[in-house]
C-alpha cells in the first residue's frame, strides 16, 4: 500500500505531500494556509466556490481538486490571487444577503472571517437582494435562503455522511437555490439536528434553534484570531 | 385521476428500465406527456428509481425545456441573439405578444399559449425563427403570426415549419462523397492502431474550436483500461451564431455515422452517442430512420461489415436546453441524467468518461473529417489548410451578409478573404467563435482563421456599420447570464454583475471608474472561473474594450459621479407597497 511520499513547492516553500492528497489537504499539514469556502476537510471536496484557486504551474487551479505531484510549482498568497479570492467574498455578500452586525454567526462566519482576511472593506458591486423565503418548519433548525451561498457542503454531508439526501440545488445560474426533500419544507425531511450537514454550513443559513448566543459575541473562533490560522499554527510549531 | 397519472409516469420509468442514467429520458417523456412534471410525477419518478425527489427535482429545473408547472398547450420559444434582434425577432415577438394579449414570459387566458424568449437555436442563417412545440419556424415575420396562431389552435402544422438548407459553399470535405459505409471498409482494412496512426499523421484537431489533436484523444481512449469505451459525438451546438452540425446532421448525417462507427473500430468501443440539443429535436425521426437503414445494411450492429466480432451501435440522447451542455464533462453529466454541470480534470474523460469508462468525445465535424481521412488518406486531408491547423474548416455565416449560410473554407484563409467571399467587405466587425470567441475589428481582419492564430468553432457573425456593438456586447453578457450553470460563483455571479455593469454603460450612466471595475472584473471572472463558459463568458465585453474604447467612450456619463441607482428606482418598491407616490416636500 505504501504511499509514495514526494515534494512540491509553494510561495517557495517545499511540501512534503503523498499520493491520493489534495494540494489543499498537503499544504494544511504542512500548515501553510490556502483561502477555501466551500472544502471541508471531512467531506469530499467540491471546486464551487473557487477561492482556492492557485496558480499551479501556471495555470489557474482549484487546489482543493487538483490531485498534489511531485514538483509542482504553486503560486497561492500573490497579490494578484488576493484581488482576485476578495472579489469572489465581495461577489457572495452582494449576492446574498449578510448583514454581518446583527447575524446570529457573526464571529462564527467563515464568510465573514474571510471578508476580514482578504481586506474587503465593503462590497462595490451592487446588491441583488434574492428574498428567499425562510423556512422555519422544522422544530430544531430553521434555514435562511437569503443567508446560502450555495457552497454545497450540507448536501455533500447529508448524502455521504448522514445517508440522507436532505438538500440538492434546484434551478440553475443565479437562479439557483438550495432545495429540501420535502415539499413541505425541512420540517417534513429526515433532517434532525444531530446530524452532520446541520454542523458544516459555513455561515448563518443552517441554524440551530434556541443555540444561536451560547457563545457570545466577542468569544467567538474568529473574534479571537484570523480564519486559517489554525493551520497556520501547525507550520510554526513545525518550525520550531 | 392521480393514479392513472402515476400509473403513466410508472410505466415510463419502466421503458427505461429504472435505469437512474436515463433519468433525463424519463423526464422528457413525463413533460412530452402532460406538459409538464407534477410533483406526483417526481414522487412516482424518484420511487421508481429508488432516488430521492429532491435529486429529480435537482435535474430536471437545470434544463430550460422542463417545466413544474402547467403552461400553455402550445408552447412558443422565439429565438433571442444578436442576429435575430437585427432581422427582426423582436417585431416577432410584439406581434405574438399583441395577437394573444399576453407579455412574452406569459401564458394566454385560454390556457392555449405560452410566448416566451429563447437562447440561440442554430438558426441563425434564417432569422428571426422560433421553436414552437418543437418545431422550427424560420424567416419570421410580424405578418405570419395570425396565420401561425390559427394553425396551432386548429392543431395543424402552421406555416413557416420549414428549415432551409445551407450549404452555400462545399469544400473537399463534403464533396465528391462515397457511399455510406465505404470509409467503415478502409478503415477495416487495417488494424485501429493504423486507423489512429492516419488520424494522427493528418494532424486532425477538435472542430468544436478547442483544437486538441483527435488521434490523441483516440489512443490515450484506447489505451485506457475499461469495462467499456464510448464514442460520444457532441452535437450540442449551443454557441450562438452556430449551425453547421445542423446542416451535417440533416445533409451528411451517413457521414457522422462512418466517422462514428470507425471510431469504435479504433478504440475497441461497442457503444456510440450523439448528445443532439434539444432544439434540434425536429431531426429525431429523420435521425433514426438513417439509423435504422444503417442496421440493415450491416453499418451498425452485430459483426459490421461482416467484420467477425465489430459491434457497434449508436442511440441518441436528446438534450433539454442547456448550452453549457456542449462543455464535453457537462455533457457527460448530462448524458448520465444529470443537471449539466462541468466535471474537474483530471481524470480525463479519454479515461474516465460516461459512467466513469473510457470516453472519446468530439465534435460533429471532427466525426466528418475523421471519415474522410481514412476513406481518402492523411496527405490528402494535410494537403489543404496550414501546417498546424490542416484541412478545411465550416464556417456558419449569419448577419449582415447577402447570403448566411454554411461555407467551407481552408484553414488559413483571412479574415479579409472570407468578407470578400461572404459579399460583406464593408462589415464593422465580425464577432468569431459566437460571444465566447472574439470580436474581430477591422485592424485585425488581416489575421487568419487557423489554431495558432483565430481559432475558431465556425459560429461567424457579422455586424454591418449601422450596428451597435456595445449593444451587441450587453446582450452576450445577457446570453451568459441566462446560461451559466451556477455550479461556481465566479461564473455564476460574475455574470450578472458583468451584464448590469454593461447595462449601465450602454444607458450613459457609467463613469470611468465604473468601466474600469467592469473591466476589472470580467478579468477576475476570466481567471478565476471553473470551466470554459465562465472563462470566456467575459470575452465579449474584454475584447470590445480591447478593440473599440472609443465606443465606450462615448458613452461615458456627462458627470463624474453617476448614483448605480435613481431615487425614482430606490423608492418604487415603497411606492408600490403605499400605492401613493411620495409627496415632494417629504423627500
Amino acid at each position: 500500500m505504501g504511499a509514495e511520499i514526494f515534494r512540491f513547492t509553494i510561495d517557495g516553500i517545499e511540501v512534503e505531500a503523498s499520493t491520493g492528497q489534495s494540494v489543499i489537504e498537503a499544504c494544511d499539514a504542512a500548515g501553510i494556509y490556502i483561502p477555501r469556502l466551500c472544502h471541508h476537510p471531512d467531506l469530499e471536496p467540491d471546486g464551487s466556490c473557487r477561492l482556492c484557486t492557485c496558480k499551479i504551474n501556471g495555470r489557474n487551479s482549484a487546489a482543493c481538486v487538483t490531485p498534489a505531484a511531485h514538483g509542482m510549482v504553486i503560486e497561492n498568497n500573490t497579490p494578484q490571487l488576493t484581488d482576485d479570492r476578495r472579489t469572489i467574498i465581495e461577489m457572495l455578500f452582494v449576492e446574498g444577503d449578510h448583514p454581518c452586525p446583527y447575524c446570529v454567526a457573526s464571529g462564527d462566519c467563515e464568510l465573514q472571517a474571510l471578508g476580514y482576511r482578504l481586506g474587503m472593506v465593503a462590497p462595490p458591486q451592487p446588491y441583488q437582494w434574492p428574498g428567499r423565503k425562510i423556512d422555519a418548519t422544522h422544530p430544531d433548525i430553521y434555514l435562511d435562503h437569503d443567508r446560502c451561498i450555495l457552497c454545497s457542503r450540507c448536501i455533500r454531508a447529508s448524502r455521504m455522511e448522514d445517508g440522507k439526501t436532505v438538500f440538492a440545488f434546484e434551478g440553475r445560474g443565479i437562479a439557483m437555490r438550495l432545495n429540501v426533500d420535502a415539499e413541505g419544507g425541512l420540517g417534513d425531511t429526515q433532517m434532525a439536528a444531530i446530524d452532520k450537514a446541520a454542523s458544516v454550513c459555513p455561515v448563518a443559513c443552517i441554524v440551530i434553534k434556541r443555540d444561536s448566543y451560547r457563545v457570545p459575541n466577542g468569544s467567538r473562533r474568529f473574534d479571537k484570531s484570523p480564519i486559517g490560522s489554525e493551520i497556520e499554527a501547525k507550520r510554526k510549531q513545525v518550525k520550531s | 385521476m392521480r393514479a392513472k397519472g402515476t400509473a403513466a409516469v410508472e410505466s415510463i420509468v419502466a421503458e427505461f428500465a429504472a435505469d437512474r442514467s436515463r433519468l433525463l429520458d424519463i423526464v422528457e417523456a413525463v413533460q412530452r406527456r402532460s406538459g409538464y412534471v407534477s410533483n406526483e410525477a417526481i414522487q412516482a419518478i424518484a420511487s421508481g428509481l429508488g432516488i430521492h425527489p429532491v435529486e429529480v427535482e435537482d435535474m430536471l429545473s437545470f434544463y430550460s425545456f422542463f417545466d413544474r408547472q402547467p403552461r400553455g398547450r402550445n408552447r412558443i420559444r422565439v429565438s433571442k441573439t444578436p442576429v435575430s434582434f437585427m432581422k427582426g425577432a423582436k417585431e416577432v415577438a410584439r406581434a405574438f405578444e399583441e395577437a394573444l394579449g399576453i407579455s412574452v414570459g406569459g401564458t394566454s387566458a385560454d390556457g392555449a399559449f405560452t410566448l416566451q424568449w429563447t437562447s440561440d437555436i442554430g438558426m441563425a442563417d434564417q432569422e428571426p425563427a422560433a421553436l414552437i412545440n418543437g418545431m422550427i419556424l424560420t424567416g419570421l415575420t410580424p405578418r405570419d403570426v395570425p396565420q401561425i396562431l390559427t394553425a396551432l389552435r386548429q392543431e395543424k402544422i402552421p406555416p413557416k415549419a420549414k428549415v432551409r438548407s445551407s450549404l452555400v459553399q462545399p469544400g473537399p470535405l463534403l464533396s465528391g462523397l462515397s457511399a455510406a459505409g465505404e470509409s467503415i471498409k478502409a478503415a477495416l482494412a487495417r488494424s485501429p492502431d493504423k486507423v489512429i496512426e492516419e488520424i494522427t499523421n493528418a494532424k486532425l484537431r477538435g472542430r468544436g474550436g478547442a483544437g486538441f489533436p483527435t488521434g490523441m484523444k483516440w489512443r490515450f481512449t484506447r489505451k485506457a483500461t475499461g469495462d467499456e469505451h464510448y464514442v460520444v459525438c457532441n452535437a450540442d451546438e449551443g454557441e450562438p451564431g452556430t449551425f453547421k452540425d445542423r446542416v451535417l446532421l440533416s445533409e451528411f448525417p451517413d457521414l457522422i455515422f462512418d466517422g462514428m462507427t470507425i471510431a469504435g473500430y479504433a478504440l475497441g468501443a461497442r457503444h456510440g452517442l450523439v448528445y443532439l440539443r434539444g432544439e434540434y429535436a425536429y431531426m429525431w425521426n429523420d435521425l433514426q430512420e438513417v439509423l435504422k437503414t444503417r442496421r440493415q445494411l450491416g453499418l451498425l450492429g452485430d459483426n459490421i461489415c461482416g467484420r467477425e466480432g465489430f459491434d457497434f451501435d449508436i442511440r441518441i440522447q436528446l438534450g433539454a436546453g442547456a448550452y453549457i451542455c456542449g462543455e464535453e464533462s457537462a455533457l457527460l453529466e448530462s448524458l448520465e441524467g444529470k443537471r449539466g454541470a462541468p466535471r474537474d480534470r483530471p481524470p480525463f474523460p479519454t479515461e474516465r468518461g460516461y459512467l466513469h469508462q473510457p470516453t472519446a468525445i468530439d465534435n460533429v465535424e471532427t466525426y466528418a473529417c475523421a471519415a474522410r481521412i481514412i476513406e481518402k488518406g492523411a496527405a490528402w486531408f494535410a494537403g489543404y489548410g496550414t501546417k498546424e491547423s490542416t484541412g478545411t474548416k465550416l464556417m456558419s455565416v449569419s448577419g449582415d451578409c447577402p447570403r448566411p449560410g454554411v461555407y467551407e473554407v481552408s484553414f488559413g484563409i483571412t479574415v479579409n478573404e472570407l468578407l470578400d467571399l461572404l459579399g460583406a467587405s464593408d462589415a464593422s466587425y465580425v464577432q468569431m467563435s459566437g460571444p465566447s470567441g472574439q470580436a474581430v475589428a477591422p485592424k485585425d481582419f488581416g489575421r487568419r482563421i487557423a489554431y495558432e492564430d483565430l481559432s475558431t468553432g465556425g459560429s461567424t457573425m457579422i455586424f454591418g456599420p449601422q450596428r451597435d456593438v456595445l449593444e451587441v456586447a450587453l446582450q452576450f453578457a445577457d446570453f451568459f447570464v441566462e446560461e451559466s450553470c451556477g455550479y461556481c460563483t465566479p461564473c455564476r455571479v460574475g455574470t450578472t454583475l458583468l451584464k448590469q455593469g454593461m447595462e449601465k454603460i450602454v444607458s450613459g450612466r457609467a463613469t470611468l471608474e465604473d468601466i474600469a471595475a467592469t473591466e476589472a472584473l470580467a478579468n477576475t471572472v476570466e481567471r478565476m472561473s471553473r470551466c470554459g463558459l465562465g472563462q470566456t463568458a467575459p470575452n465579449p465585453i474584454l475584447s470590445t474594450m480591447r478593440n473599440f474604447p472609443e465606443l465606450y467612450e462615448a458613452r461615458l456619463a456627462p458627470t463624474p459621479f453617476s448614483p448605480l441607482v435613481t431615487l425614482h428606482d430606490a423608492l418604487r418598491e415603497a411606492v408600490e407597497i403605499q400605492g401613493r407616490e411620495p409627496v415632494a416636500q417629504e423627500i
